[in-house]
């Protein structure tokens, strides 16, 4: 299982990108050389074990939250049960909606773990672990069709922020979505924790009924979705500005709740060019390009 | 599960994947019920191209001392950048680079292209076909067979009539049969009245189920002026059978300067100027290009009061592919005898010289009104910019020839292009990459959009599905070149 995955310094010498299956990370870690290639090392060493983890466990990972009150024993696994338990009363949501967040903050993990880092970061496919040590930041990019990238805000992560994972859902993204949002960006204290609230949130920002919205059962496209027979977006046709506000009003309202309770620290939503923003300050528009810049799509 | 999905086994995951899907890493695909690995975007890489070892791979080597490499230097190219069409939205990917310090901008995009064909050129001189016939793939017309060239016989194969003028079936043949050549596949296509010919970019064409070897050496007239020297002394008179001009030492200026005398000798049709005939025979695909497989057949009675018993006479064609050996008996009649070890030194030299037969492909496309607009909000001025070399046009990182006059029509050579670099629209229309790079200033100026200009870094770093390759070692480097580096001043 080894020689599966693949892993590589990219061609600025500075970042690992490291795919296995579905998982695709791209990795970078600031410190002292000696301290960046032992957490690199530490990176790849637990890389090559989680997707052989998560498949061992797929078919309890697959099921509605904590129904069973089984608990997986894997810690990727079980960082995603944690990260999406906080909504199994509510909402129907399957530790699999957090699978990219818990990812990502595993790796995150085993690198800190490992080595004395200024910054870090994991970004699985734009769901991103951040570690920031006292007095770094980040400038954070952000893009409102995760199918076409291009930068729409930016905003800057500091230390003492206590954001340390960003995730981004939406229709147009690698998961089903079962709302229209074209992207929904969450800054929360944890990359699973984001990750999950993305999903609530991007499934919120809906017009049940709207007939310029295609759904389809997700089992019709992929026959072993976690989301069976629920219908998922797959195409959203063009809505006027009274539709948009009323669906990106319905994914404020989630969000604001989530926000009162503490899962989630900001959201930015976006849907048809149009964004909301809870919890933190408007996106800064694009400045120039910065090296530590780190594109988030879904 | 459903019988129609199939199971992926690339990783533990084991998908089920249904038709025209991808699995969860939206990196393998069930194609027509097949598990297909999906083709990632292309990013050239000229680091690699020099031989610069720039990515190493940590899955072996765990002790790799975390020294930083020097970066390479990639270009971006359109090949799986995807395209909205129409393109009222900006080109994928707008991507600035630095080039000597100048901030380049390359536009990259996938053009849908209805306008678009190929020329192919078939290096040949059997007869494939009359020219204008109809040149047909699955049965449907496709082409048609244009003119000659020197040793080649060229086609001209899609076009817009072909794709969407005629039959929906016409159309599907066509973009398939331009689609399977683009990507450097075979495809076998019959011409009407004429010959079944196998096309591959870069191989030799195969006609009739014969491969072809090489292209002729010269006509045949030609190639008496080339070996004439060669033959002197060893025989008495060469033939050499060509289905343009036939050429005769005895007669030929070349056999009179060296005082070769007559042989009485008579070729059946129609003399040019002295040793040199056209239309000796039929074309087709035998001896030099023609439909003979006698070549006695293309002589008249030797002229007894010149001819002599024991006469040499050498046939050969312009490949040097076939030739006989006759010597005349006392009624001046030719016997065959085996060739003199002397003259299959000079047949051989023959196909020594002959070049290799290949089929050589050049994609042919117009860039239309919104392929532009994608560029810029000033469709036109792109137009002009290509016209007065700011802009470099490339296909796939190939350099291309922009046809004078108006719009953005070019021409690139498939042999210098990454392999499947084409896919279609079901319109149907091929879709071919497409890239334009200018400084940024001059994109600026052009009315580009600025707004959705990225760094390399940033695309290259999300090179989740990006595939790194090797430039072409012919072509020059996209981002450089004379167009781009003496652009004329602005204002």
């Amino acid at each position: 299982m080894k020689h599966r995955a693949q892993i590589r310094l990219l061609s600025d010498g500075r970042r690992l990108h490291l795919q296995d299956g579905p998982i695709d990370l791209i990795v970078e870690a600031f410190g002292e050389p000696v301290e960046v290639n032992k957490a690199y090392g530490a990176c790849v060493a637990r890389f090559e074990m989680v997707l052989d983890e998560l498949c061992r466990e797929l078919k309890l990972l697959r099921q509605a939250c904590c129904v069973h009150d089984v608990w997986p024993s894997g810690s990727v696994a079980r960082r995603m049960t944690a990260a999406v338990a906080p909504y199994a009363t509510e909402y129907f949501i399957t530790p699999m909606a957090a699978v990219a967040g818990a990812v990502a903050e595993e790796i995150l993990a085993a690198m800190t773990n490992s080595a004395s880092l200024s910054r870090a970061y994991v970004n699985d496919g734009g769901d991103i672990a951040l570690h920031l040590d006292a007095g770094e930041q980040f400038v954070v990019g952000m893009v409102d069709r995760p199918d076409q990238p291009s930068l729409f805000g930016t905003t800057t992560l500091t230390d003492a922020d206590p954001v340390r994972g960003i995730a981004t859902s939406g229709w147009r993204g690698r998961s089903f979505s079962l709302g229209i949002a074209d992207a929904v960006t969450v800054l929360a204290d944890r990359a699973a924790a984001a990750d999950a609230a993305a999903t609530i949130i991007a499934n919120a920002v809906d017009l049940p009924g709207h007939p310029a919205i295609v759904r389809v059962p997700a089992c019709e496209l992929a026959p072993d979705s976690d989301l069976d027979e629920r219908l998922v977006t797959q195409d959203v046709g063009p809505l006027n500005t009274v539709e948009v506000d009323r669906a990106l009003a319905a994914g404020i309202a989630t969000a604001a709740k989530l926000l009162r309770i503490g899962l989630i620290r900001s959201a930015a939503l976006n849907l048809q060019g149009e964004t909301r923003v809870v919890g933190m300050q408007q996106p800064k528009p694009v400045s120039p390009p910065a090296h530590e810049r780190i594109l988030v799509h879904a | 599960m459903p019988d129609d999905s199939i199971r992926c086994d690339a990783c533990p995951v084991l998908c089920y994947i249904k038709p025209g899907r991808t699995g969860s890493c939206d990196r393998y695909g069930n194609h027509d019920g097949k598990l297909v690995r999906l083709d990632p975007h292309v990013v050239l890489d000229r680091a690699v191209e020099r031989g610069d070892s720039v990515v190493p791979f940590l899955e072996r080597s765990r002790d790799w001392d975390g020294t930083l490499v020097s970066r390479g230097e990639t270009f971006v190219t359109a090949i799986g950048a995807g395209t909205t069409y129409p393109d009222y939205k900006p080109a994928p990917f707008i991507i600035s680079s630095q080039v000597d310090g100048v901030d380049m901008v390359t536009v990259v995009t996938e053009g849908i292209f209805s306008y678009c064909g190929v020329k192919v050129k078939i290096d040949t001189d059997r007869h494939l076909g009359a020219e204008c016939s109809t040149v047909r793939s699955q049965g449907e017309a496709v082409g048609h067979v244009t003119t000659s060239e020197y040793g080649s016989q060229m086609l001209s194969l899609g076009g817009v009539r072909h794709l969407t003028g005629g039959s929906r079936h016409e159309g599907t043949a066509t973009c398939d049969a331009l689609l399977q050549l683009c990507n450097g596949n075979a495809v076998e296509l019959k011409i009407d009245d004429g010959a079944k010919v196998v096309v591959q970019a870069g191989k030799p064409p195969i006609v009739d189920g014969v491969q072809e070897e090489r292209m002729r050496v010269g006509c045949g007239s030609a190639t008496i002026g080339m070996f004439a020297k060669q033959w002197f002394g060893k025989v008495d008179d060469v033939v050499v059978v060509d289905d343009h001009i036939t050429g005769v030492l005895s007669e030929h200026q070349a056999g009179r300067l060296l005082g070769i005398p007559e042989t009485g000798i008579k070729l059946k049709g129609r003399r040019s100027t002295p040793g040199r005939y056209f239309q000796v025979a039929d074309p087709g695909t035998s001896w030099g290009g023609t439909n003979i497989d006698d070549p006695l057949s293309i002589l008249g009675k030797f002229n007894v009061k010149k001819a002599w018993p024991g006469l040499r006479l050498l046939m050969v064609s312009t490949t040097g592919e076939h030739y006989a050996y006759f010597e005349l008996d006392e009624d001046l009649k030719p016997r065959e005898k085996n060739l003199p070890p002397n003259l299959s030194q000079s047949v051989a030299r023959i196909k020594e010289n002959c070049e290799p037969a290949l089929c050589t492909v050049l994609f042919m496309g117009g860039a239309g009104g919104s392929l532009r607009a994608g560029v810029t909000e000033n469709p036109v001025r792109l137009t002009h910019s290509v016209r007065d070399a700011l802009t470099r046009v490339t296909c796939g990182g190939a350099p291309v020839y922009v046809w004078p006059g108006g719009g953005i029509t070019f021409m690139a050579d498939l042999a210098r292009m990454p392999q499947n670099a084409f896919g279609y629209v079901p319109t149907p229309a091929l879709v071919a990459p497409i890239e334009f790079t200018l400084k940024l200033s001059d994109y600026a100026e052009l009315g580009g959009y600025m707004d959705s200009v990225r760094p390399l870094d940033s695309v290259v770093s999300e090179s989740e599905k990006r595939k790194r390759i090797v430039a072409h070692v012919q072509n020059p480097w996209p981002l450089e070149g004379r167009s781009v580096k003496n652009a004329k001043k602005k204002k």
